[in-house]
């Protein structure tokens, strides 16, 4: 097996075993990346040397016996995620010289298992976006056809996933933003339940919405840095005060009764959604019956306000992005436009040249929402709704464990097919936005291709803090459906 | 609703933005057709339901106010775009 095949779960079995060490495997990682990342675009900054150092460093802790969880494994991090001494430009230009003097809470619970960050990965612009085309710096192809978006906004860390340019990746979720791209690169994807995991120098885009989880290749590898990274955290107030379990023990409890006795929802509102494409309804017909094979007893249920999410979502999110995105005014830190000495024509100018169209377009969203006169209408309304969505979830969950339904409507677009219609870019959120307005986990694992060869993913959602339910069912689907860890030729 | 240009130039500097005349008829035509698609939810039924913001517990978050040693300014100021020794710098405020 060569080095670039190794899922997590291998390469610490090899390490443990001393069979390979942490240098060769990132090595082996970075020349892979140096071959291919020109035609793929997944990293925004590598840090060959850095990753060097604590690869060697890895080795010396295992050779000593210090070995940690993840010592020696090699990650690819979203580049929304604050890294001491990194840049972190969050796909701006805004932030094209922000190096952070801390890692945020994410970064350090991996590094203190022992992971090596090898780079900081392509995303659309402050994580806005479904495709990874609104990067300020570049596009990220879809490995397995270069012509089609990898999804987003967390595009770069799918595709390098995919690409096997690392072992793992952590990406974010506001609105699907780690189950999508992951969907359309056919790796695994988890969006933990708000609150799961600390928020702290993850970079704010809608603060009740954000949400970091694990990009990776089986959901075996998913539980691992779900371990990793979950947990209270003093510097985030919302993060939860719950016991984190060993998640891994979900592919045991797999094991012991396959996925007998679950309960799962498929929403009738979903099956009857715009848009559906028919290459992904035989893909999710096919996921159910493997599903129903395993012991799964599928229902329909109804979430009533389904019909109201994506435009009560593209309120809050603009709304809370209009105000966590005040703070890049030119004065503190990141880009400053200096042909201006009037300090209000400073501001419009930085702004204006430092964010992208689409993060404008959201900013001027929201400050409309929120302006006197349109609060109530607009914001107030859109947060009552969030309320009815999620009892509508509440209620469901009460007659089944896991909600089922595709990841997006349709596979991959091409490259520059929606960049001009935001509103329909939008509509594609429609399955995955309920979860972070519920606040629930979810998760998105391979479940076929569209005739062009692109993967295609279903998403399992289930109650809050169950994130134990999404890898039992994910792994036992994962096991058969037969599709774990199948990757594109570069 | 449909949104005019004015009030977009209004909204705009409110949220010290600047957006340029060749993009500005697009900008407005983009934003009026997401408005026009939200005013869906007019149809919601609402009345008597609470607001939410989000949150997996329903608990308040309180700690002791205790003070605790700042980083100082040469980690606060690091990535400062204009700084003279521990100071920001701004282009003049008061004329």
């Amino acid at each position: 097996m060569e080095y670039h095949e190794l899922t997590i779960g291998n390469a610490m079995e090899r390490l443990a075993r001393r069979e390979i060490s942490s240098v060769e495997l990132t090595s082996a990682f970075l020349d892979r990346i140096e071959t291919y990342e020109e035609g793929i675009g997944a990293f925004i900054t590598l840090d060959r040397d850095g990753a060097l150092a604590q690869a060697e460093q890895a080795d010396q802790d295992l050779a000593a016996g210090r070995g940690s969880a993840l010592t020696g494994i090699p990650l690819a991090l979203k580049d929304i995620l604050c890294t001491q001494g990194i840049k972190t430009t969050c796909g701006s230009r805004i932030l094209e010289n922000f190096v952070p003097q801390y890692d945020g809470t994410v970064v350090s619970k991996l590094k203190g298992e022992g992971a090596v960050i090898l780079g900081k990965t392509n995303l659309d612009e402050f994580a806005m976006g479904s495709s990874t085309e609104n990067s300020a710096y570049k596009i990220t192809r879809n490995p397995w056809d270069r012509e089609y978006v990898p999804g987003g906004s967390s595009g770069g860390s799918a595709a390098a996933v995919a690409a096997r340019f690392c072992c793992g990746s952590i990406g974010t979720d506001t609105g699907g933003s780690i189950r999508q791209p992951a969907s359309h690169c056919g790796v695994v994807g988890i969006k933990p339940t708000y609150g799961r995991v600390s928020r702290f120098g993850l970079i704010s885009y809608a603060s009740s919405l954000d949400q970091a989880g694990p990009i990776t290749r089986d959901v075996r590898d998913a539980a691992l840095l779900l371990n990793a990274i979950s947990g209270h955290d003093k510097l985030d107030s919302t993060s939860a005060k719950v016991p984190v379990p060993d998640f891994t023990q979900a592919l045991d409890q797999f094991g012991k009764g396959s996925l007998k006795g679950m309960r799962a929802g498929i929403p009738k509102e979903y099956v009857s959604a715009e848009g559906m494409d028919p290459e992904v309804e035989k893909v999710f017909h096919h996921a159910k019956q493997v599903l129903e094979d395993l012991g799964v007893e599928i229902r329909e249920i109804s979430l009533p306000h389904a019909e109201y999410v994506v435009a009560a979502y593209y309120i809050i999110a603009p709304c809370e992005a209009s105000s966590n995105l005040a703070r890049y005014d030119g004065v503190k830190y990141g880009f400053r436009d200096r042909s201006s000495d009037d300090l209000m024509d400073m501001y419009k100018k930085t702004k204006s040249r430092g964010f992208g169209i689409e993060v404008q377009r959201r900013i001027i969203i929201g400050t409309y929402a929120l302006s006197a006169g349109y609060y109530d209408a607009y914001y107030g309304r859109a947060s009552k709704v969030r309320t009815l969505i999620a009892g509508d979830f509440s209620k469901a969950f009460e007659t089944c464990d896991l909600i089922l339904s595709p990841v997006a409507p349709a596979p991959a677009f091409k490259i520059g097919e929606k960049t001009d219609d935001p509103l329909t870019m939008y509509l594609t959120d429609i399955f995955t936005l309920s979860a972070n307005m519920a606040g629930i986990p979810g998760i998105s694992v391979p479940a076929g291709y569209s005739s062009k060869g692109l993967p295609v993913g279903i998403q399992m959602m289930a109650r809050k803090f169950d994130e134990m339910s999404l890898l039992r069912a994910g792994y036992g689907f994962e096991q058969s459906i037969g599709l774990a860890r199948k990757f594109p030729d570069l | 609703m449909k949104i005019s240009k004015s009030e977009v130039e209004k909204i705009a500097h409110l949220a010290r933005l600047e957006i340029k005349d060749d993009r500005k008829e697009k900008m407005v035509e983009q934003l009026g057709n997401i408005l026009q698609y939200i005013d869906k939810l007019k149809d919601a039924h609402v009345g008597g339901v609470g607001f939410s913001s989000g949150g997996a517990m329903a608990d308040n978050v309180l700690r002791e106010d205790r003070p605790e040693v700042s980083p100082g300014p040469s980690i606060t100021l690091a990535n400062a775009p204009e700084r003279d020794d521990d100071f920001y710098v701004v282009p003049r405020v008061v004329k």
